[in-house]
């Protein structure tokens, strides 16, 4: 899933500053997974726009903003709130919020910052095991990317800060290279240590991603 | 072919010293370091070490080139995507560097820009593999250079890493990239360090140990909190401690280990951080005569 956190409210003022009507736009799915735009966390924002003196004209916690074509069903669904609103605050993330300014052609405020495709460790806890870098070593490594687990993203090996398999930029953290070494150890095969691999093709992730299936 | 490099595939025991680029352009800061280094092989220059932004690595070699030294330019995949670190490279062997020391580099949140992009870009063994391209002629595209360099390129090693068996496949790496000679960490451990050059040196690619001259406990306890890679054991710490002179300590603590390095490597890296007047002596105490 695709973890979020609400922006502080000190910069949320900013991004509010002139505008007096908003309508709300939550996600049911990965935002309401990680609290930070599901039916509560609107809820809370609506109390907190208001007690900052702005009106809330309505809101909507869509299933997936990341879909475009049902973001443009539900805010037809409420075009009389929407189009009353100087703008629809949108609590989803990066891609939600361009769902909402395609297809609603109005200002949008962004509520969140989107942070990293997660892994759940348990409810409220999430962790970052896949950059999505478009060329994946995982057949490899036993499954543990060094792109994402290595601060460094090295593909060859641990740098010169491991100490004891911990990594020099956190010594709490294991070394991702320390990770994939016993990994294989136990695997009973060399994998990634057997090749020098060579540098990434970066023309793989050249933004904008697309593709059609 | 470098000084340096004619030295170590003649056998001779080298000695290899550093400076670190001022942040600013004092060009007479460098000279005045490299002037208790006269007697060296080579001279280390760093690059933005620890994550620290310096002046340009490059220019402070072809400043010691010019004053009559041999630099070994340390460049880092921290900072440079592939192109920029070619590109740096060719400009470097424009201005006469032969000796190159290839690193991944400490990661930005050491040092005092730490909301900088961490590039890495490519790696150690990609870099080591890169200039293989440029000394052959072409780039890491292949493409055609015109005119090729001479680099002698090197690469660091960490004898005292553990898991060992997970460092020392990455120095194999290294050594299959094409790296012609390693400068280690500072290493404190005698065993380790013998452990290490018992698997390094059927490899037959030479190590020069790295020498770092303790100041004080408390350098220690710095190095042992904020410096990745580098761990003094509390023996040191201790007898640094009960000195009456801590320096004076540090530097007979210096040419123990060099006198170890003596019997196991090809060369010692000593760092001396401004105590750079010291090394006579701490080859001297060694019994090593320059």
């Amino acid at each position: 899933m695709i973890v979020s956190q609400r922006k502080s409210y000190e910069e949320l003022l900013l991004h509010l500053e002139g505008l007096h009507t908003l309508f709300l736009i939550g996600c049911s799915a990965c935002a309401t997974a990680c609290k930070s735009g599901g039916e509560e966390e609107v809820d809370r924002m609506e109390e907190w726009l208001m007690a900052n003196g702005r009106q809330v004209t309505g809101s909507a916690v869509i299933d997936s903003p990341c879909n475009i074509n049902r973001t443009a069903r539900d805010l037809r669904d409420h075009r009389a709130q929407v189009d009353e609103a100087d703008a629809i605050l949108v609590m989803a993330c990066g891609a939600g919020v361009h769902s909402v300014a395609l297809k609603s052609g109005k200002r949008v405020v962004g509520a969140l910052d989107t942070l990293f495709l997660g892994n759940i460790r348990r409810i409220g806890q999430f962790e970052e095991k896949c950059s999505i870098c478009g060329a994946c070593l995982l057949n490899e490594t036993g499954g543990i990317c060094p792109a994402t687990l290595c601060p460094k993203g090295l593909l060859n090996g641990p740098c010169g800060g491991m100490e004891d398999g911990k990594c020099e930029t956190d010594r709490e953290l294991d070394c991702a290279w320390c990770q994939i070494y016993d990994r294989l150890k136990s695997e009973g095969r060399g994998g990634v240590f057997n090749r020098i691999v060579p540098p990434r093709d970066w023309q793989r992730k050249l933004p904008p991603g697309k593709l059609t299936v | 072919m470098s000084r340096f490099s004619e030295q170590l595939s003649a056998g001779k025991f080298v000695i290899t010293a550093e400076i670190a680029p001022p942040k600013g352009v004092d060009t007479q800061l460098i000279l005045r370091q490299a002037e208790n280094m006269a007697f060296v092989s080579a001279i280390n220059v760093t690059d933005n070490q620890g994550a620290n932004m310096r002046t340009s690595p490059v220019a402070v070699a072809a400043t010691l080139i010019a004053a009559g030294y041999e630099p070994i330019l340390q460049l880092t995949c921290r900072d440079r995507n592939r192109m920029a670190l070619q590109s740096e490279l060719l400009g470097a062997a424009m201005l006469g560097v032969e000796n190159v020391l290839l690193l991944s580099g400490d990661h930005p949140g050491f040092g005092d820009h730490p909301q900088a992009r961490p590039v890495f870009d490519v790696d150690s063994v990609h870099l080591l593999e890169a200039v293989h391209h440029l000394n052959a002629g072409h780039d890491m595209s292949g493409r055609p250079l015109s005119g090729a360099p001479k680099f002698f390129a090197g690469a660091a090693a960490m004898p005292a890493a553990e898991p060992f068996e997970l460092m020392f496949q990455k120095f194999h790496k290294k050594v299959l990239a094409g790296a012609r000679f390693f400068q280690t960490q500072a290493v404190f451990d005698a065993e380790k360090m013998s452990r290490f050059m018992a698997a390094a040196r059927p490899l037959g690619v030479p190590v020069i140990a790295g020498v770092l001259l303790l100041k004080s406990a408390k350098m220690c306890r710095f190095l042992n909190e904020r410096i990745p890679g580098v761990r003094v054991p509390p023996n040191l710490i201790e007898r640094l401690e009960k000195a009456a002179d801590p320096l004076e300590e540090g530097v007979a603590i210096a040419a123990e280990l060099v006198r170890q390095a003596h019997t196991e490597c090809q060369g010692v890296h000593l760092m001396t951080l401004g105590q750079e007047k010291r090394i006579p002596e701490i080859l001297e105490r060694a019994g090593i005569f320059c």
